[in-house]
């Protein structure tokens, strides 16, 4: 009986095993190798030998192409436009998000089902199709929008220099409001019924009862949505790179991504462009380490 | 107000001295008091708004949507005159014959890619995460939590930051611009891992599988005909949202493909835009074949309801 129990366990950790053998492999195969491959080759630098004929040899430089970056202008703008961007943007998507799922989880709220739908659509529209459709909404001539706005006396040009950064943030809370509803308003339900009563009961009225007793209750799932929007935010290069075609105040290199890109395709120095990945990288991990360890220390608090 | 509740019976007493009757407020709205008519004016108004302000939050997310149906109609005269909000000739088939025959068809070979890419990988990506989300949920073994911390890593690496890695990796073993080279690492899948993981424990009882050990089948054999069938829920929600992102998916093509054959339909539509600068007529092109990738992704989360709400709430409550 012993030994079959044990000849058990053995054969169930040989499973386990064997189930997430092909996971880690891919895991392995395409993020970590391709991370520490990046590494490597950002201590390298392409040099042109001679007068430029004789081809170009790798030399090692290393941290060179660090310094590189971090010494570029257009490398530092881009987590400035970042920065900016979240500052914009998280406060106007999280705070909507989150007022959205307080008015559909108030009790006053009809057609639940239909608004839910509704507002997630925009999310099963890929992004880059999310950023043409916005871009051309910001076309003087195919823009509906503006002749509205023209025709109550408004101008406004959205692919202005000063007013690209709003631009942006618009596609971004278009394609993310819905998602972050939904994973907000399934945190509202999920708060037992008796706790509202009890405030209920206490004479607390519906907008005092959101803010002093709901919002502190989904309190964690705030806490992911603003680390995942964060890193998100860190990616940003579709809506950007859509929108340079169409404002040249939104450079190449707005944000690091893009400049990372541009490093790659265009200028073909991958040392710099393998920097600027891992230094991308890097930040996001410091970032969201710290945004966990803020967020769960306070839960502990 | 937040009083539709359905339990009547758990109302304290305290509740009950103050509604004359322990009927369930459903409107949040007990009649009760003098001022009863002020009190209704008072609820009609704040559902009024309550409701407003979602109809409102509604049109801004449809109207785009809308927009790009419409416009779907239009040639290149009914784009750029006119109203956009209003149908103007219907010009659709036409619109969609020339997308059938700008460069032989390739629009239709890179929705077909793109199905095989969305498809494909999603269906061996969930199948992959579900394997390890099951072992990480049924089995122990030394060292379990630690790897699963690194699971939990992955899912916070932005993978754009690893795209360029990967095409610089794919360069150097010469798999760029191929279909591998954006088959295989969209198959990882590190969220679909703790989905599958969540779910695993939400579907399966332990005893189910002690049942079936009892009877004895084997490893493999009881997660194929026990767990998986059970799992199917989960698997189909993994399924979904990993769909999504790789029909979604653009950096990763942009950067490792150049031979448009290969293109996915988000980088066909993205070469056709750039080439709508030089060449208006493409505008109508973009638009048109804008909306036929959007269509099946509107039509799945519409029939899939209750998948992604159950795929979103797994991950909000932690």
């Amino acid at each position: 009986m012993n030994t079959s129990l044990r000849a058990g366990r053995r054969r169930r950790k040989t499973t386990a095993a064997l189930f997430l053998t092909p996971f880690y492999v891919l895991f392995i195969a395409t993020m970590i190798v391709p991370i520490g491959y990046a590494i490597w080759l950002s201590l390298f630098t392409e040099k042109t030998s001679g007068l430029g004929f004789g081809g170009t040899r790798r030399v090692f430089t290393g941290l060179g192409n660090y310094a590189d970056a971090l010494g570029d202008d257009k490398f530092r703008d881009g987590f400035i436009a970042i920065g900016l961007y979240c500052l914009l943007y998280i406060p106007i998507m999280v705070g909507a998000a989150l007022v959205l799922a307080l008015l559909l989880d108030s009790a006053l709220a009809r057609a639940r089902r239909f608004f839910q739908l509704a507002l997630f659509l925009p999310h099963a529209v890929p992004g880059i199709i999310a950023a043409l459709i916005w871009v051309y909404l910001y076309t003087p001539g195919l823009s509906p929008i503006i002749d509205l706005l023209e025709s109550g006396g408004l101008h406004w040009d959205f692919l202005a220099s000063d007013t690209a950064l709003f631009s942006i943030v618009n596609i971004a809370t278009w394609e993310w409001i819905g998602y972050n509803m939904i994973i907000f308003y399934a945190a509202l339900q999920a708060i037992p019924r008796e706790v509202v009563e009890a405030a209920t009961v206490d004479g607390a009225g519906p907008v005092r009862i959101a803010v002093s007793v709901k919002i502190p209750m989904i309190r964690a799932a705030v806490a992911m949505t603003m680390l995942f929007t964060i890193i998100g935010s860190l990616q940003l290069f579709t809506e950007p790179s859509i929108l340079s075609d169409a404002n040249p105040a939104v450079g190449s290199s707005w944000t690091p991504n893009m400049y990372a890109y541009s490093a790659a395709f265009r200028a073909n120095d991958f040392g710099l462009a393998a920097a600027a990945s891992v230094l991308l990288a890097v930040f996001a991990a410091a970032l969201s380490f710290g945004v966990t360890r803020l967020s769960s220390g306070r839960r502990t608090a | 107000m937040s009083t539709t509740v359905q339990h009547p019976g758990e109302h304290s007493g305290g509740a009950a001295a103050d509604a004359p009757a322990p009927t369930p407020a459903r409107t949040g709205r007990p009649a009760r008091r003098p001022r009863a008519k002020g009190r209704a004016t008072e609820a009609l108004m704040s559902r009024i708004a309550v409701n407003g302000a979602l109809v409102l939050a509604t049109l801004y997310m449809l109207l785009p949507l809308a927009w790009l149906l419409i416009a779907a109609t239009k040639d290149m005269g009914g784009l750029f005159g006119g109203d956009g909000f209003a149908f103007d000739g219907f010009h659709f088939t036409e619109n969609v014959k020339a997308v059938n025959n700008e460069s032989d068809g390739i629009y239709w070979r890179w929705y077909l890619n793109s199905l095989l890419y969305a498809g494909v990988g999603a269906a061996v990506g969930s199948f992959v995460s579900v394997l390890a989300g099951y072992a990480f949920d049924k089995f122990d073994f030394p060292g379990k939590e630690k790897l699963f911390g690194g699971v939990l890593l992955g899912v916070l690496v932005p993978t754009t930051a690893v795209a360029l890695p990967l095409y610089l990796l794919a360069s150097k073993v010469g798999l760029v611009n191929t279909f591998w080279a954006v088959f295989i690492p969209v198959i990882v899948n590190p969220f679909g891992v703790y989905l599958a993981r969540v779910f695993s424990a939400g579907y399966i009882p332990g005893e189910v599988l002690e049942a079936a050990r009892m009877d004895g089948a084997g490893e493999i054999r009881t997660f194929r005909s026990v767990a998986l069938p059970m799992m199917m829920p989960g698997f189909v929600t993994i399924f979904l949202f990993q769909f999504t992102a790789i029909w979604n998916n653009f950096f990763l093509p942009l950067v490792m493909l150049s031979d448009q054959k290969l293109y996915p339909v988000s980088l066909g539509l993205y070469s056709w835009n750039t080439n709508a600068h030089a060449s208006p007529e493409f505008y109508p092109l973009v638009i048109t074949g804008s909306l036929m990738a959007v269509v099946p992704l509107v039509v799945a989360f519409v029939s899939l309801q209750r998948h992604w709400r159950s795929g979103l709430s797994a991950g909000s409550v932690k």
